[in-house]
């Protein structure tokens, strides 16, 4: 007699899994258990909009309460998918309100939302409580007032780096003045100035207000003003830090500061005289997190700063710290787990990029703690790379962009196949890597043998030929995402690891060699994947054999997109939407 | 018309490269320490004398065109032969039957072998065939409507083929553009454009931050004629003139054509005027750069410490083909009006 878990008893204990690949693991052990965890999921994480359908989602969580959306392939936040790919929120917003109604938190990433959408959001779901839009597109300051208005209970409002059509400031002016439940505010990616006064009424009536980012359009005077009312504040993305330097300014500024004793993380700090920077040092002791990315602040003057933030974990900073800058880091900053370093002129042609390998080498070997790092800079060596493998074998993300395609190790003029070896052998936990500068196949064969952990892996302008490819998709046991740019791959190694694709979340490849005729050979074989070419020109018009600018595969349960530009050609544009199966993957 | 000269590249990109009859890799030429070097010529006048012809980028990437382009290849790799391919609409791929469902393992492992045909053994070539590739590639921002991805891409390598008719169409839109003074390849460097655009228009106190820091590194590029890739010199990590040759030396020896034979003056970090023109009238190579002003003078002119405040760009030039350039005594008055 076969013994069975109450579903009682199996609701009480998967109340206490959070984790959704947990998740996914119990719904795969028998049906009831299936049955049991999708009645009780709470948060969804939909990593490709279009690998599943919105009604699907719906009808297999009916508790879900917050819901996490992403589009648009990584690369597109380097221009390299066109405008109108896809990517729409709307009829995931559509299909929610109709059968999810008490959805509370969405968070997007990629994806184009329309004031439509914002504005059916904030009337379709009565508890709304949380928006996070992260590098999205299509909405203006309108839908903003939308949700403000109408959302009672609304905690969380950010907008990260999104493009906004920006009709002015008056959107906060929306939030009526009953509502005194916001949490964090986010609209630094915004341009108009709002009204100060709207501003700090808002946050006077916010209690429980933590973080709050304000937009360039901000002043001096009026960040003051804000952090009287609220020095309760944990995260603040400060305005625009440029003003006439009077002294009372700055004595204001300082004292304003000094009263936030709970600030951990600060950010904005736009055209940041460096003057004004030792208004900051009350609250460097307490930082945990500090984004000077958009400070152009020079090295003695970041020195003085970052020597007294003993505490911080993560820094992002430009390369006008100078290698110097980061040894200095490497020495103060000991809690530090999270580096990015990036380029003051992101231009191929910079001459002038003031940190080198020596930098990242200070910091890796001065910070234990060191998990993940973002570093641009013009050239690299083996023996650096070699020496940050040795000294950190904990990293967990490891991106390095060597500005200058191809370029070699620029002391022995060998490809830097030796140096990633050594990272992907070494760091045993690393789940994301971009890799850059000169390389060979043989690096890529390390990597597919060693980087078992590896989820997501960056290439451009790399290798030799289509056994590259090979090895990775052949090796690479956790791979999910894999994105090349200008690589010499072509239809071989693609088809003959056909398989793999459908263990993985997506492929982008753009400017590589991939053949039209090997698209449609993999969109027959592989009914489960959608393999879309992005390409100006209709493949039909030239032979077979000649290749796609681009190609994005991922695996779905939807079936082919009907929301498909001309541009975007798959090999079944037909009206039938594939059905949606429910997955058990 | 090759898209490839429509490029808006200031990287010389020359898909000419000394024949590998001339190369012998293991000569080093020893460079003189007034920044001559004394490279010897070689057959590679047929190409760099076009190149030589303006600093035009249009000119240097035709040079990929012609049926006599010497490139430099490992025996045996076809990267001649598809230069000559270049701009027809007929690519290896094509004669080639296509992959089989299932292809072998065998088929993989020899892939590269296969891909050879498409220049695709590394080797020297291909390093530099495919630099050139991507210094070639041309791209304004959104500009994926064109086929330059593919079609520059032919450069040396395969089959890429768009077919003329779009090579033209993204030739002529290029060439309508105003000659780009960057090279530009779309999204990279991999930087948001919400990054870009908004270090563009804080105050970035231009002066300032691309001014150069105190002790930070100073990249300048360095093309020399004849060589299908350039590359980046710290000028900060060198001293004097001396110092700055003999790294040049090493870095470009490889691009050196046969027999070695420096002549030249003895060493001086000053050139004279008489020198020079001894030197310009030979065969010699002669180190240039370029200028605040645009303008291309001879290196070795200015006290160093000058010269790494104005140079933005290197370049290692034919002799005879540095004639028109400011001999010494307009260089003097030049320091002299900056000084």
């Amino acid at each position: 007699m076969a013994l069975r878990l109450p579903s009682k008893v199996l609701k009480h204990i998967l109340s206490f899994i959070d984790s959704n690949e947990d998740r996914n693991s119990v719904s795969l052990v028998c049906k009831s258990w299936f049955e049991t965890e999708r009645k009780t999921r709470k948060r969804v994480f939909v990593g490709n909009c279009y690998a599943v359908t919105p009604a699907a989602v719906a009808r297999r969580f009916p508790e879900m309460r917050s819901l996490t959306l992403k589009g648009k392939p990584h690369f597109a936040d380097y221009n390299l998918v066109p405008d109108g790919w896809g990517g729409y929120a709307c009829p995931w917003i559509e299909a929610m309100a109709a059968k999810s109604p008490s959805l509370e938190e969405i968070r997007l990433k990629r994806m184009v939302v329309t004031d439509e959408c914002l504005e059916r959001i904030a009337a379709s779901f009565k508890d709304f409580k949380v928006l996070v839009l992260t590098s999205c597109e299509g909405f203006s300051t309108d839908g903003i007032a939308a949700i403000a208005s109408t959302c009672r209970n609304l905690r969380v409002l950010e907008l990260r780096e999104c493009i906004v059509e920006d009709l002015g400031g008056d959107w906060l002016s929306y939030f009526p003045e009953t509502s005194t439940s916001l949490v964090s505010l986010d609209f630094s990616c915004l341009d108009s100035e709002v009204k100060i006064s709207d501003l700090e009424r808002l946050v006077s009536r916010s209690p429980n207000l933590k973080s709050l980012k304000l937009n360039p359009a901000v002043t001096l005077d009026g960040l003051v003003s804000i952090l009287r009312r609220a020095p309760q504040l944990t995260e603040l993305g400060t305005g625009s830090f440029a003003a006439e330097l009077k002294p009372e300014a700055f004595t204001k500024l300082s004292k304003a500061f000094s009263n936030c004793k709970q600030l951990q993380s600060l950010s904005g700090l736009w055209d940041v005289l460096p003057e004004y920077l030792p208004a900051l040092y009350s609250v460097c002791p307490g930082l945990t997190s500090l984004n000077l990315s958009y400070a152009t602040v020079r090295m003695p003057d970041l020195v003085e700063l970052l020597r007294r933030c003993s505490k911080l974990q993560k820094l992002w900073v430009m390369d006008l710290i100078e290698d110097k800058g980061l040894e200095a880091v490497a020495s103060y900053c000991k809690e530090l787990r999270e580096l990015r370093v990036f380029p003051s002129e992101p231009d191929l042609d910079a001459t002038n990029i003031p940190v080198t390998e020596q930098g990242l080498v200070y910091v890796s070997k001065g910070c234990r703690k060191l998990e993940s790092v973002l570093y641009f800079c013009v050239q690299f060596t083996n023996a650096a790379l070699i020496t940050i493998a040795r000294k950190r074998p904990n990293l967990k993300c490891f991106r390095l962009c060597v500005i200058e395609p191809f370029a070699p190790d620029y002391k022995t003029n060998e490809p830097l196949d030796k140096g990633f070896k050594a990272i992907a052998e070494g760091c045993k936990d690393l789940r994301r890597l971009s890799v850059s500068g000169l390389l060979s196949d043989k690096a890529f064969k390390y990597i597919g043998k060693h980087a078992k952990k590896v989820r997501m892996l960056s290439i451009a302008f790399a290798g030799d030929s289509d056994l590259m490819l090979h090895h990775l998709l052949s090796g690479c046991q956790s791979l999910k995402k894999l994105e090349i740019r200008d690589c010499p791959f072509g239809d071989t190694a693609l088809l003959e690891n056909a398989a793999k694709l459908e263990t993985m979340r997506s492929l982008w490849m753009s400017s590589c060699f991939v053949s039209f005729g090997a698209c449609k050979l993999l969109s027959q074989k592989m009914p489960r994947l959608n393999v879309e070419v992005i390409d100006e020109h209709p493949p039909k018009t030239r032979p077979e054999s000649s290749p796609v600018e681009r190609i994005y595969i991922y695996r779905t349960v939807a079936g082919p997109r009907m929301d498909t530009p001309e541009f975007v050609w798959t090999l079944h544009k037909n009206p039938e939407i594939g059905v949606s199966k429910l997955a058990i993957k | 018309m090759s898209p490839e000269e429509e490029l808006q590249s200031n990287v010389s990109v020359a898909s000419s490269s000394p024949t590998s009859n001339c190369i012998s890799r293991g000569t080093t030429v020893a460079l003189k320490e007034h920044n001559y070097l004394g490279l010897s010529d070689c057959s590679s006048s047929v190409g760099s004398s076009t190149l030589s012809a303006g600093l035009t980028e249009d000119d240097k990437a035709s040079i990929s065109l012609k049926a006599t382009e010497l490139t430099l290849g490992l025996p045996g790799s076809q990267a001649r032969d598809t230069d000559l391919n270049l701009m027809k609409n007929s690519v290896k791929l094509d004669e080639k039957p296509f992959f089989p469902l299932l292809p072998s393992k065998d088929e993989i492992c020899s892939s590269s072998q296969k891909n050879n045909a498409s220049g695709n053994k590394r080797g020297f070539s291909d390093t530099m065939d495919q630099f050139a590739e991507a210094k070639s590639s041309v791209y304004t921002e959104k500009n994926w409507m064109f086929p330059e991805a593919a079609a520059t891409k032919s450069v040396t390598k395969k089959d890429v083929p768009q077919s003329i008719p779009k090579g033209q169409s993204s030739t002529t839109n290029n060439s309508s553009s105003p000659p780009a003074a960057k090279a530009q390849i779309v999204g990279w460097p991999p930087v948001r454009s919400y990054r870009k655009n908004t270090l563009a228009t804080t105050c970035k106190n231009s002066d300032e931050v691309d001014g150069r820091p105190g002790s930070g590194a100073l990249f300048v590029k360095v093309s020399m004629d004849g060589a299908p890739y350039l590359r980046k010199v710290d000028l900060r990590s060198y001293t004097n003139y001396g110092e700055l040759s003999s790294a040049l030396e090493k870095m470009f020896t490889t691009f050196t054509l046969g027999q070695c034979g420096s002549n030249g003056a003895a060493g001086k970090d000053m050139l004279s005027e008489t020198k020079l023109k001894d030197l310009l009238n030979g065969k010699d190579y002669v180190l240039t750069y370029e200028d605040k002003d645009g303008d291309w003078m001879l290196v070795g002119d200015v006290p160093w410490e000058m010269f790494i405040d104005v140079c933005k760009k290197l370049k290692i030039m034919k002799g005879c083909d540095a004639i028109g350039l400011a001999a010494a005594p307009r260089a003097v008055e030049k320091s002299k009006m900056r000084a």
